[in-house]
């Protein structure tokens, strides 16, 4: 019955330790181990791939080899669910984090929440980032209670290691080095047009962003980011966030406050 | 929201917004890299995620011990004097 | 019910770091072929690279997860997603392989082997339906490679197909470096097979490399890697097939270890001239 051949054929897929199906043939006969390894072989080496391509910079600090066994691990108890392989591994970060043999790069879990990121900027949504001369049209009175619509593509990634120089330095953009401080690094990570930026967010940078990404007024959000770091620079980080294409529109709060 | 604080605020975004007048608009950049996202220099197009496939492969998957192994990639030459320990928090354990 | 129907040319998978050359000059491709999975996204550039590619050539969608010969239903999320990239880039053609690679709601990532029984063959014929009736347009079902046999095995491949085509009206996509693969690695004669093939509903070709290992016993166990030139017994069957069924849409697929584009351009160009001297002996 061919569901119990199904069944049967993908269990021992996914687990090596199996033995072949019964029922399995080839023209010169004996149990055709080679060649289920075929397929076997198939699934690992496409799915170690799919994740390598989804974290080159990961791969890169790691090395092929321990990336390709802790790939295969991640597969095992987390194997793809949709054949839209474009947002497989969205829970490797979590895996990293638990992964005993990866312990001593405490930051690699980051690095990877940043490589999701970028893949998911990279399929975003388009639109345009707004200009910023929608904000200097609106009357200084009302500016306090304004709401901002984030462009579909923008994420904060924050953390405590230096996650934006880790990336940078594996993704051609900085020659790998010795790294002086300790000090952490949050991320915008946002495409504007068809490139996906990362950008080291300043000090507050991340709770304001973040504040209004979850709603909140200005007003409101600058709080939060001036009780976060009294380095806060509101306009700074207007600035940046702009510049960078981060938003999408702004809602000016109902007339006759 | 105090009366000084909106102006602040207000004071504030304009600054922003001569700050932006004054960052350089990016049309210098090519213009397949703006409409088609094709990789920039030193990066391959990392962001692009796995595509699929319809071929199987040639390549032999050695199913190294994960256990077994260390990091042995960059992270070798990003560390300082102190090794891997200097971007964990805190003391290494004994 | 759309027919799938690509112009009588040599066409190209299409492949995103060969963007910039493609679109640098007019290249003699007929058409390209894309994964529709790799589509599946809101936005960014693949969408606008497929767009820019649209204006200019004919374009095959080709989709590799569908999974037509589980004997669970078909994913209907999925079947929705191809019908939003259909709709999106209204492709002259719409294929999918005979193959599973779903199973328990876990994607098993290769194209996996069905016995050939009344059983399964309804079964095809039930999905081959269901994907028409959703995407309102006729599919081509591609024979793959294999490696293995299935005991309960009780129908020919060929004739399998072919009873699939009768019952719904789908068309076929004829892999024929897959027809050499299979026919090694089962010990057959690829020009038995094609002889059986219900050539007449054959709308598109594929052409790719393979590679080579063997089984336990020391017998040939090929591998369609797609990560090589075109192998030349494979041409060679190509151009028989030609030979008799004249210009045929043909694609050289280029998937692992792809190569510069005027590699891939110039396997595109040998198909090409074997489908031009077929059109003038068919004129002639």
């Amino acid at each position: 019955m061919s569901t119990e051949t199904q069944t049967r054929f993908a269990a021992a897929l996914q687990d090596g330790t199996l033995p072949i199906p019964a029922g399995l043939n080839s023209w010169n006969a004996g149990r055709p181990e080679r060649r289920f390894g075929v397929y076997r072989n198939n699934v690992a080496v496409g799915l170690i791939g799919a994740l390598a391509s989804r974290f080159p910079a990961t791969e890169r600090i790691v090395g092929e080899e321990f990336f390709a066994a802790m790939a295969r691990e991640f597969i095992r108890h987390h194997p793809p669910r949709s054949p839209l392989l474009l947002s497989y591994g969205d829970d490797f970060g979590n895996f990293a984090k638990a992964f005993e043999p990866a312990r001593a790069l405490a930051y690699l879990p980051d690095i990877i929440r940043l490589e999701i990121a970028r893949g998911h900027a990279y399929h975003a949504a388009d639109a345009q980032p707004m200009a910023g001369d929608v904000l200097a049209a609106v009357d200084p009175s009302r500016l306090a209670g304004l709401t901002f619509v984030m462009h579909p593509s923008a994420s904060v990634v924050r953390s405590p290691h230096p996650v934006v120089t880790i990336w940078a330095m594996n993704a051609g953009e900085m020659e790998i080095a010795p790294i002086a401080g300790l000090a952490g690094e949050d991320a915008l990570i946002v495409r504007p047009q068809m490139n996906v930026e990362v950008h080291r967010l300043p000090p507050g940078g991340a709770v304001f962003l973040e504040a209004l990404q979850t709603g909140s007024t200005l007003a409101a959000a600058v709080e939060s980011a001036s009780a976060d770091s009294a380095d806060f620079n509101l306009s700074a980080n207007i600035a940046g966030a702009l510049g960078a294409g981060a938003f999408a529109a702004v809602h000016q709060p109902p007339a006759g406050d | 929201m105090t009366k000084r604080s909106a102006t602040a605020l207000a004071a504030s975004l304009a600054t922003a917004l001569t700050l932006i007048g004054s960052v350089q608009p990016a049309s210098a950049e090519d213009a397949k890299e703006k409409c088609y996202g094709v990789a920039l220099k030193g990066q391959n197009d990392c962001a692009a995620g796995p595509g699929t496939t319809c071929a199987g492969t040639s390549k032999v998957d050695y199913q190294q011990n994960a256990w077994k192994l260390v990091p042995a990639g960059t992270c070798e030459a990003m560390t300082t004097p102190n090794g891997h320990g200097m971007l964990t928090q805190g003391p290494a354990p004994a | 019910m759309i027919p799938s129907e690509l112009p009588r040319r040599a066409g190209v998978g299409f492949k995103p770091e060969h963007f910039s050359d493609i679109i640098a000059g007019s290249q003699p491709v007929g058409f390209f072929e894309v994964h529709a999975e790799n589509y599946m996204g809101a936005g960014g550039p693949p969408h606008a690279r497929l767009g820019k590619l649209r204006e200019d050539y004919a374009l095959s969608v080709h989709g590799v997860g569908l999974s037509i010969g589980s004997m669970q239903s078909l994913d209907k999320e999925h079947l929705a997603r191809l019908k939003i990239v259909c709709d999106r880039y209204q492709p002259d053609s719409f294929s999918e392989h005979l193959a599973w690679s779903t199973h328990d709601s876990v994607y098993l990532n290769d194209l996996l082997p069905l016995p050939y029984t009344e059983e399964t063959l309804d079964r095809v014929v039930e999905h081959v339906d269901q994907v028409q009736a959703a995407l309102k347009r006729q599919m081509l079902l591609e024979n793959p490679a294999t490696y293995l046999l299935f005991e309960e095995s009780t129908i020919e491949e060929t004739d399998f197909l072919a009873e699939v085509v009768l019952r719904t009206g789908c068309g076929l996509l004829l892999d024929v470096n897959n027809v050499f693969v299979a026919a090694t690695n089962h010990h057959m004669d690829p020009r038995a097979y094609l002889a059986r093939f219900p050539l007449e509903f054959v709308r598109e070709i594929h052409l790719s490399g393979h590679s080579e290992t063997v089984d336990e016993a020391g017998a040939p166990l090929l591998i369609d890697s797609h990560d090589t030139p075109v192998k030349d017994p494979v041409w060679a069957l190509y151009q028989e097939l030609i030979d008799r069924t004249g210009p045929v849409a043909s694609l050289v697929e280029w998937d692992n270890d792809v190569p510069q584009w005027s590699v891939l351009r110039a396997e595109a160009e040998a198909a090409e001239a074997i489908l031009r001297r077929a059109a003038r002996r068919s004129a002639a």
